[in-house]
C-alpha cells in the first residue's frame, strides 16, 4: 500500500472524474485538476469566491463549481482551458446545482425551493421547474440518464413528476399518498421509483416509470420511521433502514420483506466474526524515557499505533443513550450501502456508532462486525470488488474483505484526520480527505492484496 | 346389677313400711345401715353386732332376726311349730343357711360395689379426657372463627384494592382515550396550521418568485464563451406531440424490457428446477427400483400400486417432450409422483433406519465389512454424482446456445451472461475438475499399489528361491527331520529346534521381511492388495514366519553374544524406522511414492546387511 504526498484542499471537496482519468479538487477559490495515477497538475481555474461544490459531468469533459453565497455556478472544460462559462441566479439565490446526466445542462435550485431553473450550456434555453420539494433527496436520475423524478409540493400534497431528460418533457405526474415526502430513489434497473415519508411516519412507496402504484410497506406505526434506505445494485433488493435499529429488505418479486436486521448490542452467535480494533501500545524502552516526556512523545491519540483483534464472543458494543428530549435522537440505521456484487451490505447503527456491520446477503446473516476506537464517519465499497474502506476522523484508514479486515496508518508527518474517503472507480486507488489535506493511498493489484490479506493472522 | 336395683327397690319399701309398724329397736337403723353402707363400716358393723345382741336379749334379737330375716325372703330361723301353743325352737341349720347365704350376697355385694366403683373411675377419667376434647375443640373452634374472621377481612381488603384498581384502570383508560383524542385533536389541528402556514408560506413564495423573477433580473443571466454542442452530436429537437408520443414509447420500451428480462430470469429458473426435480425423480426410481421386489412380495397394496405408477411416469420419462410443456397437468402429475415417491423414499428411508438401530442394538459386529460396504457406496455415489455434473453442464450448455442465440440485442446477452446460472456452471465446472483430479489421484493410486503389488510378487519369488535354497542346505545338514511336515512346520521347528545356530544371514533375512509384511498392518493397503495380488498366501507367509522370527529372535538374542546381538539391532531400528516414513498417510502420492523408496531401501539394505 502507497500513500502519496499530501496536497491542500478545502471544504473536504475532492472528486475523481467518471472516466477516472482525472482528480478534481478545491483550495479556496482555486480548482485544480489533476491526472489521477501520476497526480501531476493537468488544469488550474479560478472561481470568483469560495468553491463550495463541485460535480464532473457525466462525461467527464466539464466541471461545475457552485458558489452558493453568490448565488453563482462556474463551469470549466476540461478539453478548452479558455472556455468558460457563469451562470448567476441574481437575488433568487441557490442553494443546490447538478448536472443533468447528459452533460449539457445544469440545474440550479434557487433558495427557499423558489424553482429549478434548468441551463442549458448547447443552447440560450432556460427550463424551470416549479413547485420542487424541499427534503432530503428530491431529484433523482436514472442509471441511463434517461428520466428525471422530482419531489414536488402542491397545495399541500406531496407529487412527484417523472420528466423526460433529453427535451425536459414531462412523462408523469403523480400524487404520493405521503403526509411528508423525504426522499426518492430510483432503482438502479431504472425501472422502479422508490419514495419513502419523513421520519414521522414508517411508509415507502414503489411506483412504476408509468407511475403505477406497485406496492406500499409499512413496517410499524407510532414511532419514529425511515432513516436511510438502498437499493441493491442488481435492484433486486431494497433496504431500509429505521429509527427502531433494524434494517428490513425487501424484494422485488412481491415488495414484501425478506428478512429484518436487528443490530443488537451484544453478539452471541460464534459464527459472527468481531473485529475490535485495540490500540497497540508501542513497546517501551526502559532506561530511555525522558521524565519529562517530549511534546512529540505526547502527541494526539491517533498516531499510536492499532490493530484489529478478533473479539471473542459474547461481544457487548458501546452504545450511546440517545437524549429522549432532543429533536433528531442518535438512533436508528444512518448509513447502509450494498457491495457491488450485492453479496454484502454494510450498515451503521447511530446508537452504537463505533460499529460497522457487515451482512451477507446470500445467506441473509449478520457475518461480521468491526469496532472501531472512535464513531465510523464514513464508509464506501470499493466499486470493484467486496472491500469496504471506513474512515473514523483519525489517522488511519481501515479496509474490510471477506478475507479479513487491515487497519492502515497515513504516513506522514503531522495529524491527517481522515474524515471522508473517495475510490477511484477502478478500485486501485482512494482519497483520504482530511480538512484541509487530502492524499491518495493506492492499493495493490491483486495478487498484492491477497498477499497483504493474507497477513491478517498478523493483525489480529 | 339391673336385677340387684329391681329387687332392692321394693324391699325398701317394704322395709319402710315395715318400720313404721314394728317399733323400732336402735339398731333396726343399723342393719339397714349395713345392707347400704360400704366396706369401712364393717368393722363397726361388728362392734354394734355385739352390743345389739346381750344376753339378755338373746331372744329379742333372734325374734326381731327372724323377722327380718323373713321379710328378706329368707326362711324362718325358727324350727317349725308343731302347735301354736309350743314355743318354737331356733333352728341353727336355718341360722347357719341364713348366715351363709347373707355372707354369700355380702360378698356379691361387695364385688359389685367394686366394679361399679371401678367403672365410675372409668367413666370418670373418659369424662375428663371428654372434657378436654371438648376444651381443645372449643378452642379450636374459637381460633378458627377468629381466622375466618381474619380472612374475611382480609378477602374485603383485596376486595377494596381490587376495586379500587379496576377504578384506577378505568381513569387511565379514559385518561388515555382523552390522551388519544388529545392527541389526533393536536394532530389534526397541527396539520391544520402546517397547512395553513404552507399556504401562507406558498403565498409568499409565489409573491418572492414575482418579485425577484419577474423583476427583469439583470443578473440572472448565464454568461458562455460559445454553446457547445450536444453529447450526442444531435441537435435539440422541437417539442411536439410526436416527441410526446415517442417518449411514451421509450417508456413502455424501457418497462418491456425488464418484465421481460424478469421473465427470462424466471423461465431460467423453472428450467432449472425443473432439472432438478426430473434429476431427483430420476434418482429416486432408481434407488427404489431394486426395493420394488420386495414390497411386492409383501403383498403390500399401496406401495405396490404406487410403484407401478413409478413404472408409469419412467415410461413418461422417457418422453421429454413432456417436460417442456407447463400447462398444469403435467405440473400435477409431476407434482403427485415426486410426492409419492418422497412418500416411498421417507418409509424406506425410516425403514433403513430402524435397521440401523436394530444393528447398533445386536452391536458392531463385522466393522471391516461396513466400512468396504461405505467404501463402494461413496465411489458408486461419486460416479453418480460426476454423471449428474456431466449432465447438468450439458444441459447448461445447451441453455447457454439457446440463450446466445436468442438473445439479439447486446444489452440483454450481457445482462444475460452475469446470472447465477453461469456462476452455478461455473462452480460445477469447478467441482468436476475437481472430480477429474480426484479421480487422477485416484488411478495413480491405484498404480503404484500394482506396482508395488508386482514389485512384491518379484520379492517373494526371490524371497521363495533362497527360501528353497536355503532349505536344502538345511535338509543335507539336519537328516533327521520329518519330511512329512509341511514346510512351515518344518521352518518353524527347524528355528526353535536349532539353539546353537550360527549363520547370521538367516538372522538377519526374515527381519528384513518385516517391512514387506508390515504394510499388511494397514487397511488400505490390505483391500488393494488382495484385490491386485491374487497370491495372497504369501502375505499369511510372511505373517507366519514373522511370528517365528519374533520368537525366534527373543531366542537368538537371549542365545548370541553381545557383540553378535549388535548388528542386528542396528538392522532392526533401520527398518523399522523406514517404516514409520512409509505408514504416514499425508498425501496419497507421498505415500506411494514413499512406499516404493521403502521397498527400494529394503532391497539394498538387505543386501549390505551380513
Amino acid at each position: 500500500m502507497n500513500f502519496s504526498e499530501v496536497f491542500k484542499l478545502s471544504s473536504l471537496l475532492c472528486k475523481f472524474s467518471p472516466d477516472g482519468k482525472y482528480l478534481a479538487s478545491c483550495v479556496q477559490y482555486r480548482l485544480v485538476v489533476r491526472d489521477a495515477s501520476t497526480l501531476q497538475i493537468c488544469q488550474l481555474y479560478a472561481c470568483l469566491d469560495q468553491i463550495q461544490h463541485i460535480e464532473w459531468s457525466a462525461d467527464s469533459l466539464f466541471i461545475l463549481c457552485a458558489l452558493y453565497k453568490r448565488g453563482l455556478v462556474q463551469v470549466w472544460s476540461l478539453e478548452q482551458p479558455e472556455w468558460h462559462c457563469k451562470i448567476d441566479e441574481g437575488s433568487a439565490g441557490l442553494v443546490a446545482s447538478c448536472w443533468s446526466p447528459d452533460g449539457r445542462h445544469i440545474l440550479n435550485t434557487t433558495e427557499f425551493h423558489l424553482r429549478i431553473t434548468v441551463w442549458s450550456l448547447c443552447t440560450k434555453s432556460v427550463s424551470y421547474i416549479k413547485y420542487p420539494k424541499a427534503c432530503q433527496q428530491g431529484i433523482t436520475f436514472t442509471r441511463d440518464g434517461r428520466y428525471l423524478a422530482l419531489a414536488e409540493r402542491r397545495d399541500c400534497k406531496d407529487y412527484v413528476s417523472i420528466l423526460v431528460c433529453s427535451d425536459w418533457q414531462l412523462l408523469r405526474h403523480f400524487d404520493t399518498d405521503t403526509q411528508d415526502l423525504a426522499g426518492i430513489e430510483w432503482a438502479p434497473n431504472g425501472c422502479v421509483l422508490a419514495a419513502w415519508d419523513s421520519c414521522l411516519e414508517y411508509k415507502i412507496l414503489l411506483y412504476s416509470l408509468d407511475g403505477r402504484l406497485l406496492s406500499t410497506f409499512c413496517a410499524y406505526e407510532w414511532s419514529l420511521g425511515i432513516k436511510s434506505v438502498a437499493w441493491s445494485p442488481s435492484s433486486q433488493f431494497l433496504a431500509v433502514g429505521s429509527y427502531d435499529g433494524k434494517v428490513r429488505i425487501l424484494n422485488h418479486v412481491t415488495w414484501k420483506m425478506i428478512t429484518e436486521f436487528g443490530h443488537p448490542a451484544t453478539i452471541n452467535n460464534p459464527k459472527i466474526v468481531v473485529y475490535k480494533e485495540a490500540e497497540k501500545s508501542p513497546p517501551l524502552v526502559l532506561g530511555r524515557l525522558a521524565f519529562p516526556p517530549p511534546r512529540a512523545a505526547a502527541g494526539p491519540l491517533s498516531s499510536t499505533e492499532s490493530e484489529y483483534e478478533v473479539a471473542s464472543v459474547p461481544v457487548s458494543l458501546q452504545t450511546l443513550k440517545p437524549a429522549a428530549d432532543r429533536a433528531n435522537p442518535r438512533i436508528g440505521i444512518g448509513a447502509l450501502a450494498f457491495s457491488p456484487d450485492n453479496c454484502f451490505l454494510a450498515t451503521r447503527s447511530d446508537s452504537v456508532p463505533t460499529a460497522v456491520w457487515i451482512w451477507d446477503i446470500q445467506k441473509l446473516r449478520l457475518l461480521a462486525v468491526l469496532e472501531q476506537l472512535s464513531a465510523v464517519r464514513c464508509f464506501q465499497w470499493d466499486p470493484r470488488q467486496a472491500r469496504l474502506a471506513i474512515c473514523t476522523g483519525g489517522g488511519k484508514v481501515y479496509l474490510w474483505s471477506p478475507a479479513g479486515c487491515v487497519s492502515v496508518q497515513v504516513p506522514g508527518e503531522g495529524d491527517f484526520q481522515v474524515l471522508s474517503v473517495c475510490w477511484h472507480l477502478s478500485g486501485d486507488s482512494l482519497a483520504l480527505l482530511s480538512k484541509d489535506h487530502f492524499c491518495l493511498c493506492f492499493l495493490e493489484t491483486e495478487q498484492g492484496v491477497g498477499t497483504a490479506f493474507g497477513q491478517r493472522g498478523d493483525h489480529m | 346389677m339391673g336385677d340387684w336395683m329391681t329387687v332392692t327397690d321394693p324391699e325398701s319399701k317394704y322395709i319402710s313400711q315395715y318400720t313404721s309398724e314394728t317399733k323400732m329397736s336402735p339398731s333396726s337403723l343399723y342393719s339397714q345401715q349395713v345392707l347400704c353402707s360400704s366396706i369401712p363400716l364393717s368393722k363397726n358393723v361388728h362392734s354394734f353386732f355385739s352390743a345389739f345382741c346381750t344376753e339378755e336379749n338373746i331372744e329379742q334379737s333372734i325374734s326381731y332376726l327372724d323377722q327380718e330375716l323373713t321379710t328378706f325372703g329368707f326362711p324362718s330361723l325358727y324350727e317349725e311349730s308343731k302347735g301354736k301353743e309350743t314355743k318354737r325352737g331356733l333352728n341353727i341349720v336355718a341360722v347357719l343357711n341364713c348366715m351363709n347365704e347373707l355372707l354369700v350376697l355380702q360378698r356379691k355385694n361387695l364385688l359389685a360395689q367394686e366394679n361399679v366403683e371401678t367403672q365410675n373411675l372409668k367413666l370418670g377419667s373418659d369424662m375428663d379426657h371428654l372434657q378436654n376434647c371438648y376444651a381443645k375443640l372449643k378452642e379450636q373452634l374459637e381460633t378458627s372463627r377468629r381466622e375466618m374472621i381474619g380472612l374475611q377481612e382480609r378477602d374485603r381488603q383485596l376486595q377494596c384494592k381490587n376495586r379500587n384498581l379496576h377504578q384506577l384502570l378505568k381513569n387511565e383508560k379514559d385518561e388515555v382515550q382523552k390522551l388519544q383524542n388529545i392527541i389526533a385533536s393536536r394532530a389534526t389541528q397541527y396539520n391544520h396550521d402546517m397547512k395553513r402556514k404552507e399556504r401562507e408560506y406558498n403565498k409568499l413564495k409565489e409573491r418572492l418568485h414575482q418579485l425577484v423573477m419577474n423583476k427583469k433580473d439583470k443578473k440572472i443571466a448565464m454568461e458562455v464563451l460559445n454553446y457547445v454542442g450536444r453529447a450526442d452530436g444531435k441537435r435539440g429537437s422541437w417539442r411536439t406531440g410526436k416527441t410526446e408520443a415517442r417518449n411514451e414509447d421509450e417508456m413502455y420500451k424501457i418497462l418491456l424490457n425488464d418484465y421481460e428480462y424478469r421473465q427470462k430470469q424466471i423461465l431460467m429458473e423453472n428450467a432449472e428446477l425443473k432439472k432438478v426435480l426430473q434429476q431427483m425423480k430420476k434418482e429416486m426410481i432408481s434407488l427404489l427400483s431394486p426395493q420394488k421386489q420386495k414390497p411386492r412380495e409383501r403383498a403390500d397394496d399401496s406401495t405396490g400400486t404406487v410403484i407401478s405408477d413409478i413404472e408409469e411416469d419412467a415410461g413418461e420419462l422417457s418422453r421429454e417432450s413432456t417436460w417442456d410443456l407447463s400447462c398444469e397437468t403435467v405440473r400435477e402429475q409431476l407434482t403427485n409422483s415426486i410426492r409419492k415417491q418422497w412418500r416411498i423414499l421417507k418409509s424406506h428411508v425410516e425403514k433403513l433406519d430402524n435397521q440401523v438401530s436394530k444393528v447398533h442394538l445386536e452391536g458392531f459386529n463385522d466393522e471391516d465389512v461396513i466400512s468396504r460396504q461405505d467404501h463402494e457406496q461413496e465411489t458408486e455415489k461419486l460416479e453418480l454424482e460426476i454423471q449428474q455434473c456431466k449432465e447438468m453442464i450439458k444441459t447448461q450448455q445447451q441453455l447457454l446456445q439457446q440463450q446466445l442465440a436468442t438473445a439479439c440485442d447486446d444489452d440483454t446477452a450481457s445482462l444475460l451472461r452475469d446470472c447465477y446460472l453461469l456462476e452455478e456452471k461455473e462452480r460445477l465446472k469447478e467441482e468436476w475438475s475437481l472430480f477429474k483430479e480426484q479421480k487422477k489421484n485416484f488411478e495413480k493410486e491405484r498404480r503404484s499399489f500394482t506396482e508395488a503389488a508386482i514389485r512384491l510378487g518379484l520379492e517373494r519369488k526371490a524371497f521363495e528361491e533362497e527360501r528353497a535354497s536355503w532349505l536344502k542346505q538345511q535338509f543335507l545338514n539336519m537328516t533327521t527331520f520329518d519330511h512329512q511336515n509341511s514346510e512351515n512346520v518344518k521352518l518353524f521347528s527347524a528355528f526353535s529346534g536349532s539353539s546353537d545356530w550360527d549363520n547370521p544371514t538367516v538372522h538377519s533375512r526374515p527381519r528384513q521381511k518385516k517391512p514387506h509384511g508390515a504394510p499388511s498392518g494397514s487397511p488400505v493397503c490390505t483391500s488393494k492388495l488382495t484385490k491386485s495380488l491374487p497370491a495372497s498366501p504369501s502375505t499369511s507367509d510372511f505373517c507366519q514366519t514373522r511370528s517365528c522370527v519374533s520368537e525366534y529372535s527373543s531366542i537368538s538374542v537371549l542365545n548370541t553374544t553381545p557383540e553378535e546381538s549388535k548388528p542386528n539391532q542396528v538392522g532392526r531400528e533401520c527398518t523399522n524406522q523406514k517404516w514409520s516414513v512409509a505408514s504416514r498417510p499425508d498425501s496419497q502420492e507421498g505415500c506411494c511414492s514413499g512406499c516404493s523408496s521403502t521397498h527400494a531401501d529394503a532391497h539394498i539394505e538387505k543386501d549390505d546387511l551380513p
